[in-house]
């Protein structure tokens, strides 16, 4: 669906069903320079189970108008306003990779919109490869490249996409290719500069984080040190699984978020 | 300087898109001889009918067997997803009817596939989509044929059977300048030779048959989705941008993005033409595709040998092949097809169609078949048999003469491929 927001269209996914405003609002948040369909595994089964799961495309990403935000900070307060704008009340908030920092963020500060996270490729920091960097700031298809490449676990770079026919490789490299020139450097740029802080002091709502163990963008040593600040979290591992974990286990994060979401 | 650590081509086409068994730990790939597939329950059930997640249903519209060699074509052409079907020929129907409705129009080369041209040409038009035919060479022709209604720009890598080297960067661009897709049946390049996707185009269509398979055993063809292509930058594509009742409104750019072509391909156009592949051809033809990098090196360096010798042939008029030099596509060719112009060459014979038929009646180890890709030398006289259903005029518009043989160089001993057509050109000279 798309909604006309601060002068600008935002699209979101909603599974290919109207959003049914009686159902617990999802909001789910990709990842940088991707857009919503890095939960085409999960939008449409959320939406068939008792939930109004809306993927966004964040502002200048996949179909979404608007003028691409510089902070993580931006992104979570842009993120608020349209909760709000949505009229849903507080949502849970799904987050992968920069998607995750941001809801964090969002439920720091706006705690009144996000009743629960569910982060996957979660991280306290994400410091990105100078040369990564270099080549998102030159647009040069090395960027989509590297990120392809760290993105996914060894399974995936061989085989093991349980959607008949479907190449994850490419399907992720075409994703980030797909991106207006701008977007992958402002989004890592956006990552690299992130200090989380004293982010676990600052959040009062549940929160399950997914970490897959052969994730190389936010390694699980990474995100033990996010989860270590937290008093209490959720925590899943899932073996053999790279960074695009949705994309790469579907069926075990569908469970997840079934479980999670009640 | 850092790289991405992918996995390369010739490993890919070993073990793209295949695990071991995980019930078995068969390390070959196994052929799931089944129709159907259990569920676990009614809501399992539901949930794959609906498009909820993904798993098997039915043969018709998915098969493991057939999905590893989905996988693996689509990793080796770079392509974010594969539709396997029946023949080449079901994959250029199924491409055109996923995303054309009647009133469509398409541009398209004259020179390619006899079959192709004739689907285009005499079949499509019954269901209201008609097709204006362009010199694949002549850049301001495909531009002037683009009108309001055309949907896609279509041709050959190589076309059939003059192998003009397409020139896929320019007739890209000219595709997305007017925010059309470029689809190519690559089919005589083969990954190998030729990405095409890197290249520019969106759509890639193979006769897996051919060079793809290797052997000659086997039907298949493939439509491979690029992933590039903004379905629904405009309004022209309405099958794959717009709500599609047969699942309840879904909207398969909006669900699935970049993916969206290759959803809807499977999702409704194996689901109701139903030209899907058999699980055991693609058992075989996965067994040819292990070995394509080692097969198309030979396939081209038997090729350089057989144009040496044709040239120096009395019996020979010509040689259209674009790795020599007086091919109006030889310098392209080193551009786009570095690794070589492929196996399959075009001749003319001197004495007609007289010598061409005692040409062809001579051979003896060279294969008289209506392929082309195979292991094995073939050769076919196109003008009596591949093409035999074109109009003198259409003949003629697509470089077919009543002297041309085709040959598709096989992997036999070079020495025992040209001592073969010495022997039957010698015959061919004797009316």
């Amino acid at each position: 669906m798309e909604v006309k927001f601060q002068e600008a269209t935002v699209n979101l996914a909603t599974g290919g069903v109207k959003v049914d405003t009686a159902q617990p609002p999802v909001l789910l948040v990709h990842g940088a320079g991707m857009d919503r369909t890095v939960w085409s595994q999960q939008t449409r089964y959320l939406a068939h189970h008792g939930f109004a799961p809306m993927a966004l495309d964040l502002p200048g990403h996949g179909k979404s108008g608007g003028e691409l935000l510089s902070t993580i900070s931006e992104m979570a307060d842009w993120v608020a306003d349209l909760i709000h704008e949505l009229d849903t009340g507080p949502v849970r908030l799904v987050g992968h990779s920069m998607g995750s920092l941001i809801s964090l963020e969002v439920a720091a500060r706006h705690p009144d919109v996000a009743e629960r996270l569910i982060l996957m490729g979660a991280a306290a920091a994400m410091p990105v490869h100078p040369e990564l960097l270099g080549a998102a700031e030159r647009n040069e298809i090395l960027a989509p490249q590297l990120m392809t490449a760290w993105a996914h676990g060894t399974r995936a770079h061989v085989a093991g996409n349980p959607t008949p026919g479907l190449w994850m490789r490419s399907g992720c490299q075409a994703l980030l290719e797909r991106a207006a020139d701008g977007v992958i450097y402002n989004d890592l740029a956006a990552c690299n500069s992130y200090e989380a802080g004293d982010i676990a002091g600052r959040i009062a709502c549940p929160i399950t984080v997914v970490v897959g163990s052969e994730d190389k963008m936010t390694p699980p040593k990474a995100t033990a040190q996010l989860v270590a600040g937290f008093q209490e979290v959720d925590l899943r591992h899932l073996e053999g699984v790279g960074h695009m974990m949705m994309i790469e286990a579907p069926d075990q994060i569908r469970e997840i978020m079934l479980s999670a979401l009640q | 300087m850092v790289e991405p650590d992918y996995l390369k081509f010739d490993t890919l086409s070993l073990h793209a898109g295949q695990e071991p068994d995980p019930t078995t730990g068969s390390r070959g790939v196994p052929i799931y001889q089944t129709t159907s597939y259990s569920f676990v329950d009614t809501e399992q059930a539901a949930g794959l009918f609906n498009l909820e997640q993904p798993g098997h249903i039915y043969s018709r519209i998915s098969n493991p067997t057939v999905a590893v060699l989905e996988e693996r074509l689509a990793a080796l052409e770079g392509g974010v997803g594969a539709v396997c079907t029946a023949s080449g020929m079901a994959a250029f129907h199924l491409a055109c009817a996923t995303i054309m409705s009647a009133g469509n129009h398409v541009v398209a080369s004259r020179n390619i596939y006899g079959g192709s041209h004739n689907m285009l040409n005499l079949t499509m038009p019954r269901f209201g989509i008609t097709t204006t035919f362009v010199d694949p060479r002549d850049h301001d022709a495909w531009r002037s044929a683009i009108t309001p209604d055309t949907r896609v720009l279509f041709a050959e890598t190589l076309g059939n059977p003059g192998i003009e080297v397409l020139n896929v960067p320019v007739v890209a661009e000219i595709a997305h300048e007017h925010g059309l897709p470029l689809m190519l049946d690559a089919t005589f390049t083969t990954p190998y030779l030729m990405k095409p996707i890197e290249l520019g185009a969106d759509i890639v269509m193979h006769s897996v048959t051919k060079f793809l398979g290797g052997h000659g055993i086997a039907l298949g063809g493939v439509v491979i989705d690029g992933g590039r292509f903004d379905w629904a930058a405009s309004d022209k594509f309405p099958t794959l941008s717009q709500p599609y009742d047969g699942y309840h409104g879904i909207s398969f750019v909006e669900e699935y993005g970049h993916q969206a072509l290759s959803m809807r391909a499977r999702a409704e156009g194996l689901r109701d033409f139903g030209a899907a592949m058999s699980p055991a051809n693609a058992f075989h033809l996965l067994q040819g595709v292990e070995t394509l990098p080692l097969r198309m090196k030979r396939h081209v360096e038997n090729t350089t040998t057989v144009i040496d010798f044709l040239e120096a042939n009395d019996a020979v008029s010509w040689v259209s092949h674009p790795s020599v030099s007086s091919h109006p596509d030889h310098e392209l060719a080193k551009e786009l097809l570095p690794k070589g112009a492929g196996a399959i060459l075009s001749f003319g014979i001197i004495g007609g169609r007289e010598a061409g038929r005692r040409f062809i009646e001579n051979v003896q180890l060279a294969s008289h078949v209506a392929n082309v890709g195979d292991a094995k030398t073939l050769v076919i006289h196109p003008a009596s048999t591949t093409h035999q259903q074109l109009s003198a005029e259409d003949l003629a518009a697509a470089g077919v003469g009543e002297d041309l043989i085709r040959l598709s160089v096989g992997l036999e001993d070079p020495e025992d491929i040209i001592a073969d057509l010495a022997r039957a050109l010698r015959a061919s000279q004797k009316g």
